[in-house]
């Protein structure tokens, strides 16, 4: 880590599992459980939320100074809305079975909580090369969580991963199908997604107990 | 000498250590254990939770081994039906024969083998990290859980769905005492949402009828040896199964197919005054819920009669079902008398159980009648009902203090 101060360095490296935003701040808990059904559509929503986190902090953090601070959640609400049309307009143009796929949450950005929670508690007291890295750290955060519980919800949900078979084909029976194995119905529905993030909640407090509240 | 001062010595000889809990508890569960206190007076009451859930397991040996002897049954008849035979049943002719029971046995015991194994499995190793003794939870889910599965549900889906209730149903929660649903019913809705082709539909509730595990060569086209619940085809608006008077007291009986335990609507009631005359099983809850159903039943029947829906809808089948029919078909007495009067997940308070077992009533025949894909609607009024026990129990204890205040202030005055 030469390219960053230990500070700086540990924006990015918090946020990816002492500070999680999903695990540990419990914020974006709504679209985690809509879209993970898929690795892919998982993936994408990172992405997205990566690209609306670090360039809305930057831009937040230029303006700190001369917002009123009275709408405040106004001028945020304006960034990362025109940042989020610009991520649905390309996904639109681009790849567009999986924007129909993601329909409304990527819409939803907008109001992700953990978005507007990183405007308010960071970009708008720090530099705007700090808030880029809290950004980018935050929405890392945001997605290993994603592609963890999408990867378990369409390795058991559907089979694939990526929409690749990777466990055989269900109706030639083929692969563990051939032993009697099924694909979990319950995976593909929102409460097991619910249900991993709480697994994963389970495992990293009892990994590190500093974490459990009383 | 023997088996007992065996356990004892492993006891002694693993206390203090990890394993400890395993050892304490096969020995205190085989026999009473050797050690007494030294000092003071202690009261010595039998009906400890080992002994309580035994009570409960006793009342429901005879809906298993009624269950072996109808899935025998139930299998022979769809061969016979398959033939072009049509069967009447009879008790000592045709119902409790040995060929019946072999099938049954052969069927149902690896259901409870897999059932008490795994869980028990899971309980042992939380009570070993967790350092506390094992806990008689899952004495009467074990037993539970084969009563309420399809007979021909693949074992393994048994044991992934046994691990996921015991986890996430009650150890998460703290273990036995602590949890907030049902751990069979969150163990049966886990099935029921994983696998739907395998706990619905007309293929899953005879052993055999599946043509997966049907023997193709043998010449049999794999639809005709099936069986449908009659609440199945009721809730696809087909009445035909219902058409005598001896079909009504077969579904009483409990000569109909079903999952493995629940059919006999006869045994489950003898089953319930076992449990009420003991004062294990609640009568508030049991009748509160019956009471509940026939409400519920009765305005149906009275939607279904002044002709506000047409034949033809969808809601028809079990709408136009007459309320007393509700009680006798599907999983509602088996799931009022073992499942609703869980003393964990119930509530607590006699008024409360009163309002709990009402709604799980109404709700269970309300999701019976409104959503035809899941006709087994008392599982999830049970589950419905089983988060919403706490709140009942706040209101009514509110309700108390706030009389209680008045009285006081009428007093003082």
């Amino acid at each position: 880590m030469g390219l960053l101060s230990k500070k700086d360095a540990k924006l990015i490296t918090d946020p990816l599992a002492d500070n999680n935003p999903i695990t540990i701040q419990v914020l974006g808990i709504c679209s985690a459980l809509a879209i993970t059904a898929e690795l892919k559509a998982s993936l994408v929503m990172g992405i997205a939320v990566l690209f609306v986190l670090s360039v809305g902090n930057v831009v937040i953090s230029l303006m700190r100074n001369i917002i009123p601070s009275k709408i405040r959640i106004i001028v945020q609400l304006i960034v990362v809305a025109a940042l989020v049309i610009i991520v649905d307009q390309v996904l639109k143009a681009f790849a567009f079975e999986l924007s129909k796929t993601l329909s409304v949450f990527i819409g939803l950005i907008i109001t992700n909580c953990i978005i507007m929670g990183r405007f308010e508690a960071f970009a708008l007291a720090n530099k705007p090369w700090q808030s880029f890295l809290d950004g980018i750290g935050n929405a890392l955060g945001y997605a290993v969580i994603l592609i963890i519980v999408g990867f378990f919800r369409e390795l058991l949900g559907s089979g694939t991963l990526f929409g690749i078979p990777v466990l055989g084909d269900p109706i030639e029976m083929t692969g563990v199908y051939a032993l009697g194995y099924e694909n979990n119905g319950f995976m593909l529905m929102p409460p097991m997604a619910l249900i991993i993030v709480g697994l994963i909640i389970w495992v990293q407090r009892s990994r590190n107990k500093d974490l459990i509240e009383d | 000498m023997g088996l007992k001062s065996n356990l004892h010595n492993l006891k002694e000889k693993y206390k203090g250590t990890k394993m400890a809990p395993a050892f304490n508890a096969i020995h205190t569960f085989l026999y009473l254990p050797n050690e007494t206190t030294h000092n003071g007076t202690h009261i010595k009451a039998a009906d400890d939770l080992k002994r309580t859930m035994n009570i409960v397991i006793m009342a429901m040996i005879p809906c298993l081994i009624f269950g072996m002897f109808n899935a025998g049954y139930q299998h022979y008849s769809a061969i016979d039906a398959l033939a072009g035979v049509a069967r009447e049943v009879s008790l000592f002719g045709n119902f409790l024969t040995w060929d019946n029971f072999v099938i049954g046995a052969w069927k149902v015991l690896p259901l409870v083998i897999v059932s008490y194994g795994v869980g028990l499995l899971v309980e042992f190793i939380f009570a070993v990290i967790k350092g506390h003794e094992v806990e008689e939870g899952y004495l009467v889910t074990g037993m539970l859980v084969p009563l309420i599965v399809p007979i021909d549900i693949p074992l393994w889906m048994l044991s992934v769905a046994v691990i996921f209730g015991v986890v996430i149903g009650k150890e998460v929660f703290g273990g036995t005492g602590m949890n907030i649903l049902n751990p069979a019913l969150t163990i049966r809705a886990f099935l029921f949402f994983a696998y739907p082709t395998w706990m619905s539909g007309d293929k899953v509730w005879v052993h055999g009828a599946d043509p997966r595990v049907q023997d193709l060569a043998a010449g049999a086209t794999p639809d005709a040896l099936s069986g449908e619940t009659i609440l199945g085809s009721l809730a696809q608006n087909n009445t035909g199964m219902l058409d005598s008077a001896g079909d009504v007291w077969n579904a009483f009986f409990g000569f109909i197919p079903g999952s493995v335990g629940e059919t006999s609507t006869l045994l489950i009631i003898l089953g319930g005054l076992f449990l009420v005359f003991s004062k294990v099983g609640s009568w508030r809850i049991m009748l509160s819920s019956v009471l509940g159903a026939i409400v519920m039943g009765l305005i149906f029947n009275g939607i279904a009669d002044s002709g506000f829906i047409s034949e033809t809808s969808k809601f028809y089948g079990l709408m136009s079902t007459d309320f007393w029919m509700h009680l006798l078909i599907g999983g509602f007495a088996f799931g009022t008398v073992y499942m609703a009067t869980d003393p964990v997940t119930a509530s607590q308070t006699n008024k409360g159980k009163i309002v709990y077992g009402f709604l799980i009533g109404i709700l269970s025949i309300m999701i019976r009648v409104f959503n035809p894909a899941y006709p087994e609607g008392v599982m999830l009024a049970i589950l419905l009902m089983n988060v919403f026990a706490p709140t009942i129990d706040h209101y009514v204890v509110q309700g108390n203090v706030k009389r209680r205040m008045k009285r006081l202030k009428v007093k003082t005055a």
